[in-house]
Protein backbone atom coordinates (compact mmCIF):
# COMPACT_ATOMS: atom_id res chain seq x y z
CA UNK A 1 0.00 0.00 0.00
CA UNK A 2 1.08 3.52 -0.73
CA UNK A 3 2.48 5.23 2.37
CA UNK A 4 0.30 8.31 1.86
CA UNK A 5 -2.87 6.22 1.54
CA UNK A 6 -1.92 4.30 4.68
CA UNK A 7 -1.45 7.57 6.53
CA UNK A 8 -4.88 8.81 5.51
CA UNK A 9 -6.53 5.54 6.59
CA UNK A 10 -4.61 5.62 9.87
CA UNK A 11 -5.67 9.19 10.58
CA UNK A 12 -9.28 8.20 9.97
CA UNK A 13 -9.00 5.15 12.21
CA UNK A 14 -7.38 7.23 14.97
CA UNK A 15 -10.49 9.37 15.23
CA UNK A 16 -12.48 6.29 16.33
CA UNK A 17 -11.24 7.19 19.79
CA UNK A 18 -13.96 9.83 19.73
CA UNK A 19 -16.53 7.02 20.13
CA UNK A 20 -15.60 6.92 23.81
CA UNK A 21 -15.93 10.67 24.20
CA UNK A 22 -19.33 10.53 22.53
CA UNK A 23 -20.55 7.81 24.89
CA UNK A 24 -19.10 9.74 27.82
CA UNK A 25 -20.87 12.96 26.88
CA UNK A 26 -24.12 11.07 26.41
CA UNK A 27 -23.83 9.48 29.86
CA UNK A 28 -22.89 12.83 31.39
CA UNK A 29 -25.72 14.92 29.97
CA UNK A 30 -28.23 12.08 30.23
CA UNK A 31 -27.55 11.60 33.91
CA UNK A 32 -27.56 15.34 34.51
CA UNK A 33 -30.98 15.67 32.87
CA UNK A 34 -32.30 12.71 34.82
CA UNK A 35 -31.14 14.21 38.09
CA UNK A 36 -32.35 17.67 37.09
CA UNK A 37 -35.85 16.40 36.35
CA UNK A 38 -35.98 14.57 39.66
CA UNK A 39 -34.82 17.61 41.60
CA UNK A 40 -35.10 20.77 39.49
CA UNK A 41 -34.19 23.14 42.34
CA UNK A 42 -30.72 21.59 42.71
CA UNK A 43 -30.02 21.53 38.97
CA UNK A 44 -28.66 25.06 38.55
CA UNK A 45 -26.12 24.65 41.34
CA UNK A 46 -24.50 21.69 39.58
CA UNK A 47 -24.15 23.32 36.18
CA UNK A 48 -20.52 24.28 36.76
CA UNK A 49 -19.67 20.67 37.57
CA UNK A 50 -21.55 19.59 34.44
CA UNK A 51 -19.43 21.80 32.21
CA UNK A 52 -16.23 20.77 33.99
CA UNK A 53 -17.13 17.13 33.42
CA UNK A 54 -17.91 17.94 29.81
CA UNK A 55 -14.51 19.59 29.36
CA UNK A 56 -12.65 16.65 30.89
CA UNK A 57 -14.61 14.08 28.88
CA UNK A 58 -14.08 15.99 25.69
CA UNK A 59 -10.34 15.96 26.29
CA UNK A 60 -10.27 12.21 25.69
CA UNK A 61 -11.85 12.71 22.29
CA UNK A 62 -9.46 15.54 21.53
CA UNK A 63 -6.50 13.28 22.26
CA UNK A 64 -7.59 11.04 19.39
CA UNK A 65 -8.03 14.15 17.23
CA UNK A 66 -4.46 15.15 18.07
CA UNK A 67 -3.14 11.66 17.26
CA UNK A 68 -4.93 11.89 13.94
CA UNK A 69 -3.37 15.30 13.23
CA UNK A 70 0.08 13.97 14.18
CA UNK A 71 -0.36 11.06 11.77
CA UNK A 72 -1.49 13.43 8.99
CA UNK A 73 0.98 16.29 9.41
CA UNK A 74 3.50 15.05 11.97
CA UNK A 75 7.03 13.67 11.67
CA UNK A 76 7.70 11.74 8.47
CA UNK A 77 4.68 13.15 6.67
CA UNK B 1 -20.66 22.56 -16.89
CA UNK B 2 -19.86 25.17 -14.27
CA UNK B 3 -16.49 24.79 -12.64
CA UNK B 4 -16.90 23.64 -9.03
CA UNK B 5 -14.50 25.43 -6.63
CA UNK B 6 -12.09 23.13 -4.86
CA UNK B 7 -13.07 22.34 -1.28
CA UNK B 8 -10.36 23.54 1.10
CA UNK B 9 -11.72 24.00 4.63
CA UNK B 10 -8.26 24.55 6.12
CA UNK B 11 -7.53 27.67 4.05
CA UNK B 12 -9.30 29.94 6.55
CA UNK B 13 -6.68 29.15 9.20
CA UNK B 14 -3.72 30.34 7.14
CA UNK B 15 -1.71 33.12 8.77
CA UNK B 16 -0.54 35.61 6.15
CA UNK B 17 0.90 39.10 6.15
CA UNK B 18 -1.41 41.99 5.36
CA UNK B 19 -0.21 44.00 2.37
CA UNK B 20 1.01 47.46 3.29
CA UNK B 21 1.66 46.55 6.93
CA UNK B 22 4.88 44.62 6.40
CA UNK B 23 7.83 45.46 8.62
CA UNK B 24 11.23 44.33 7.32
CA UNK B 25 12.65 41.46 9.44
CA UNK B 26 15.62 42.22 11.67
CA UNK B 27 18.12 40.02 13.48
CA UNK B 28 18.84 39.64 17.19
CA UNK B 29 21.64 37.21 18.07
CA UNK B 30 21.18 35.05 14.98
CA UNK B 31 17.40 34.97 15.32
CA UNK B 32 15.41 36.51 12.50
CA UNK B 33 12.44 38.35 13.90
CA UNK B 34 9.60 39.36 11.60
CA UNK B 35 7.21 41.78 13.29
CA UNK B 36 4.91 42.20 10.28
CA UNK B 37 1.21 42.59 10.99
CA UNK B 38 -0.50 39.32 10.01
CA UNK B 39 -4.24 38.68 9.94
CA UNK B 40 -3.82 36.92 13.31
CA UNK B 41 -2.13 39.95 14.87
CA UNK B 42 -4.73 42.29 13.34
CA UNK B 43 -7.55 40.23 14.87
CA UNK B 44 -5.87 40.27 18.27
CA UNK B 45 -5.41 44.05 18.09
CA UNK B 46 -9.10 44.38 17.19
CA UNK B 47 -10.00 42.19 20.19
CA UNK B 48 -7.90 44.33 22.52
CA UNK B 49 -9.53 47.49 21.14
CA UNK B 50 -13.00 45.97 21.69
CA UNK B 51 -12.09 44.94 25.25
CA UNK B 52 -10.62 48.31 26.19
CA UNK B 53 -13.54 50.20 24.60
CA UNK B 54 -15.98 47.99 26.51
CA UNK B 55 -14.04 48.53 29.74
CA UNK B 56 -13.95 52.31 29.29
CA UNK B 57 -17.67 52.45 28.47
CA UNK B 58 -18.70 50.38 31.51
CA UNK B 59 -16.03 51.33 34.06
CA UNK B 60 -18.21 53.97 35.73
CA UNK B 61 -20.75 52.02 37.75
CA UNK B 62 -24.24 53.36 38.22
CA UNK B 63 -26.85 52.20 40.73
CA UNK B 64 -29.26 51.42 37.93
CA UNK B 65 -27.09 49.69 35.32
CA UNK B 66 -27.50 50.59 31.66
CA UNK B 67 -27.18 48.00 28.91
CA UNK B 68 -23.37 47.89 28.79
CA UNK B 69 -23.01 47.75 32.53
CA UNK B 70 -25.58 44.93 32.73
CA UNK B 71 -23.48 42.88 30.27
CA UNK B 72 -20.31 43.64 32.21
CA UNK B 73 -21.93 42.70 35.52
CA UNK B 74 -23.29 39.41 34.24
CA UNK B 75 -19.90 38.55 32.73
CA UNK B 76 -18.25 39.37 36.04
CA UNK B 77 -20.79 37.25 37.90
CA UNK B 78 -19.92 34.25 35.71
CA UNK B 79 -16.40 34.41 37.13
CA UNK B 80 -17.19 35.56 40.66
CA UNK B 81 -20.49 33.91 41.61
CA UNK B 82 -20.42 30.69 39.58
CA UNK B 83 -16.69 29.91 39.63
CA UNK B 84 -14.41 31.55 42.16
CA UNK B 85 -16.69 31.83 45.20
CA UNK B 86 -18.15 28.29 45.08
CA UNK B 87 -14.89 26.57 44.06
CA UNK B 88 -12.14 28.48 45.91
CA UNK B 89 -14.03 30.56 48.46
CA UNK B 90 -13.13 34.06 49.58
CA UNK B 91 -9.38 33.28 49.45
CA UNK B 92 -9.77 33.25 45.69
CA UNK B 93 -10.77 36.89 45.41
CA UNK B 94 -7.23 38.19 44.59
CA UNK B 95 -7.16 35.97 41.48
CA UNK B 96 -10.47 37.17 40.00
CA UNK B 97 -8.80 39.86 37.81
CA UNK B 98 -6.58 37.29 36.11
CA UNK B 99 -9.41 34.80 35.59
CA UNK B 100 -11.74 37.51 34.34
CA UNK B 101 -9.11 38.83 31.91
CA UNK B 102 -8.50 35.28 30.67
CA UNK B 103 -12.22 34.65 30.26
CA UNK B 104 -13.06 37.90 28.51
CA UNK B 105 -10.07 37.71 26.16
CA UNK B 106 -10.90 34.17 25.04
CA UNK B 107 -14.60 35.07 24.81
CA UNK B 108 -13.98 38.07 22.54
CA UNK B 109 -11.50 36.15 20.36
CA UNK B 110 -13.92 33.21 20.01
CA UNK B 111 -16.95 35.38 19.28
CA UNK B 112 -15.05 37.44 16.72
CA UNK B 113 -14.30 34.23 14.85
CA UNK B 114 -18.00 33.30 14.69
CA UNK B 115 -19.76 36.66 14.41
CA UNK B 116 -17.38 38.33 11.96
CA UNK B 117 -17.60 35.37 9.56
CA UNK B 118 -17.82 37.57 6.49
CA UNK B 119 -15.37 35.37 4.60
CA UNK B 120 -13.28 36.49 1.67
CA UNK B 121 -14.10 39.85 0.13
CA UNK B 122 -12.07 40.72 -2.94
CA UNK B 123 -9.20 38.45 -1.94
CA UNK B 124 -8.94 40.07 1.49
CA UNK B 125 -9.70 37.72 4.38
CA UNK B 126 -11.70 39.75 6.87
CA UNK B 127 -12.33 37.01 9.38
CA UNK B 128 -9.86 35.07 11.42
CA UNK B 129 -10.37 32.90 14.49
CA UNK B 130 -7.32 33.60 16.61
CA UNK B 131 -8.13 30.81 19.08
CA UNK B 132 -7.95 28.24 16.26
CA UNK B 133 -4.16 28.73 16.32
CA UNK B 134 -2.41 26.28 18.62
CA UNK B 135 0.37 28.84 19.23
CA UNK B 136 -2.13 31.25 20.81
CA UNK B 137 -4.03 28.72 22.92
CA UNK B 138 -0.76 27.10 24.04
CA UNK B 139 0.55 30.50 25.12
CA UNK B 140 -2.56 31.13 27.23
CA UNK B 141 -2.46 27.61 28.69
CA UNK B 142 1.27 27.63 29.51
CA UNK B 143 0.99 31.11 31.02
CA UNK B 144 -1.90 29.98 33.23
CA UNK B 145 -0.29 26.68 34.21
CA UNK B 146 3.13 28.04 35.14
CA UNK B 147 1.66 31.03 37.00
CA UNK B 148 -0.24 28.54 39.13
CA UNK B 149 2.81 26.30 39.68
CA UNK B 150 4.97 29.30 40.65
CA UNK B 151 2.20 30.54 42.95
CA UNK B 152 2.16 27.08 44.54
CA UNK B 153 5.89 27.18 45.28
CA UNK B 154 5.69 30.77 46.53
CA UNK B 155 2.80 30.01 48.89
CA UNK B 156 3.75 26.49 50.05
CA UNK B 157 7.50 26.21 49.42
CA UNK B 158 8.96 22.73 48.71
CA UNK B 159 5.95 21.22 50.51
CA UNK B 160 4.06 21.91 47.28
CA UNK B 161 5.71 18.80 45.74
CA UNK B 162 3.51 16.60 47.95
CA UNK B 163 0.71 17.41 45.51
CA UNK B 164 1.98 14.35 43.61
CA UNK B 165 1.59 12.04 46.62
CA UNK B 166 -1.89 12.15 48.14
CA UNK B 167 -1.72 11.76 51.92
CA UNK B 168 -2.70 8.55 53.68
CA UNK B 169 -1.47 6.29 50.91
CA UNK B 170 0.58 3.11 51.55
CA UNK B 171 4.24 3.40 50.50
CA UNK B 172 3.98 0.52 48.01
CA UNK B 173 1.21 2.35 46.18
CA UNK B 174 3.00 5.71 46.32
CA UNK B 175 5.79 4.38 44.09
CA UNK B 176 3.27 3.72 41.35
CA UNK B 177 1.04 6.69 42.00
CA UNK B 178 3.64 9.47 41.91
CA UNK B 179 4.60 8.97 38.23
CA UNK B 180 0.93 8.68 37.26
CA UNK B 181 0.04 11.82 39.20
CA UNK B 182 2.97 13.67 37.63
CA UNK B 183 1.87 12.74 34.11
CA UNK B 184 -1.70 13.75 34.81
CA UNK B 185 -0.48 17.03 36.30
CA UNK B 186 1.86 18.02 33.48
CA UNK B 187 -0.61 17.06 30.77
CA UNK B 188 -2.84 19.91 31.99
CA UNK B 189 -1.43 22.76 29.90
CA UNK B 190 -1.51 20.48 26.85
CA UNK B 191 -5.17 19.57 27.35
CA UNK B 192 -6.06 23.18 28.14
CA UNK B 193 -4.51 24.32 24.86
CA UNK B 194 -5.78 21.41 22.77
CA UNK B 195 -9.36 21.71 24.01
CA UNK B 196 -9.78 25.32 22.92
CA UNK B 197 -7.83 24.80 19.70
CA UNK B 198 -9.66 21.59 18.78
CA UNK B 199 -13.10 22.98 19.45
CA UNK B 200 -12.60 26.17 17.46
CA UNK B 201 -10.79 24.41 14.60
CA UNK B 202 -13.30 21.56 14.40
CA UNK B 203 -16.36 23.81 14.44
CA UNK B 204 -15.04 26.14 11.77
CA UNK B 205 -13.92 23.27 9.52
CA UNK B 206 -17.42 21.74 9.66
CA UNK B 207 -19.03 25.12 8.89
CA UNK B 208 -16.66 25.70 5.99
CA UNK B 209 -17.33 22.18 4.63
CA UNK B 210 -21.11 22.72 4.61
CA UNK B 211 -20.52 26.10 3.00
CA UNK B 212 -18.63 24.45 0.15
CA UNK B 213 -21.42 21.84 -0.18
CA UNK B 214 -23.96 24.62 -0.76
CA UNK B 215 -21.90 26.07 -3.60
CA UNK B 216 -20.73 22.78 -5.13
CA UNK B 217 -24.18 21.12 -5.12
CA UNK B 218 -25.87 24.33 -6.27
CA UNK B 219 -23.53 24.56 -9.26
CA UNK B 220 -24.17 20.89 -10.01
CA UNK B 221 -27.94 21.51 -9.96
CA UNK B 222 -27.56 24.38 -12.44
CA UNK B 223 -26.72 21.79 -15.11
CA UNK B 224 -30.47 21.08 -15.28
CA UNK B 225 -32.28 17.82 -15.89
CA UNK B 226 -31.78 15.04 -13.35
CA UNK B 227 -29.04 17.08 -11.63
CA UNK B 228 -31.73 19.55 -10.47
CA UNK B 229 -32.26 17.17 -7.53
CA UNK B 230 -28.98 18.47 -6.08
CA UNK B 231 -30.81 21.64 -5.02
CA UNK B 232 -32.32 19.63 -2.12
CA UNK B 233 -29.03 18.71 -0.39
CA UNK B 234 -27.74 22.20 -1.22
CA UNK B 235 -30.64 23.80 0.66
CA UNK B 236 -30.27 21.30 3.49
CA UNK B 237 -26.57 22.23 3.78
CA UNK B 238 -27.53 25.88 4.01
CA UNK B 239 -29.99 25.10 6.83
CA UNK B 240 -27.18 23.17 8.47
CA UNK B 241 -24.91 26.25 8.37
CA UNK B 242 -27.58 28.31 10.14
CA UNK B 243 -27.90 25.65 12.85
CA UNK B 244 -24.13 25.26 13.15
CA UNK B 245 -23.65 29.02 13.54
CA UNK B 246 -25.96 28.86 16.56
CA UNK B 247 -24.04 25.90 17.92
CA UNK B 248 -20.72 27.66 17.36
CA UNK B 249 -21.96 30.67 19.35
CA UNK B 250 -22.71 28.33 22.26
CA UNK B 251 -19.34 26.60 21.89
CA UNK B 252 -17.50 29.94 21.77
CA UNK B 253 -19.00 31.04 25.11
CA UNK B 254 -18.75 27.57 26.64
CA UNK B 255 -15.07 27.08 25.78
CA UNK B 256 -14.16 30.46 27.25
CA UNK B 257 -16.09 29.47 30.39
CA UNK B 258 -14.47 26.01 30.51
CA UNK B 259 -10.98 27.49 30.18
CA UNK B 260 -11.65 29.85 33.09
CA UNK B 261 -13.35 27.06 35.09
CA UNK B 262 -10.40 24.69 34.75
CA UNK B 263 -7.97 27.49 35.61
CA UNK B 264 -10.08 28.08 38.75
CA UNK B 265 -9.99 24.40 39.68
CA UNK B 266 -6.21 24.24 39.22
CA UNK B 267 -5.86 27.45 41.22
CA UNK B 268 -8.00 25.97 43.99
CA UNK B 269 -5.49 23.15 44.55
CA UNK B 270 -2.82 25.78 45.15
CA UNK B 271 -4.80 28.27 47.23
CA UNK B 272 -6.54 25.68 49.41
CA UNK B 273 -3.48 23.42 49.49
CA UNK B 274 -3.86 20.45 51.84
CA UNK B 275 -7.41 21.29 52.82
CA UNK B 276 -8.59 18.53 50.49
CA UNK B 277 -11.75 19.81 48.88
Amino acid sequence: MDAHAARLIGAGLATSGMIGAGIGLGVLFGNYLQAAIRNPTAAASQQTMLFLGMALTETMGLFSFVVSLIILFGAGA
Amino acid sequence: MAEAPSIDPMHQFMVHKIHGLEIPPFQIGGLTIDMSITNSVASMIAAVVILIAFFVMTAKGKVVPDRGQAIAESLYNIIDRTLVTPIIGHHGRPYIPYLFALFSTILVLNLMGVLLAIGNLGGLTLTFTVTSQLAITATLAVLTFFSIVILGFVKQGPKFLTIFAPSGMPLALTIFMVPIEMVSYFVRPITLAMRLFGNMLGGHVVMSLFGSFVVALGLLALNGGFAMLAFVPSALSFAMIVALTGLELVVAVLQAFVFAALATVYLNEVVNFGHGH
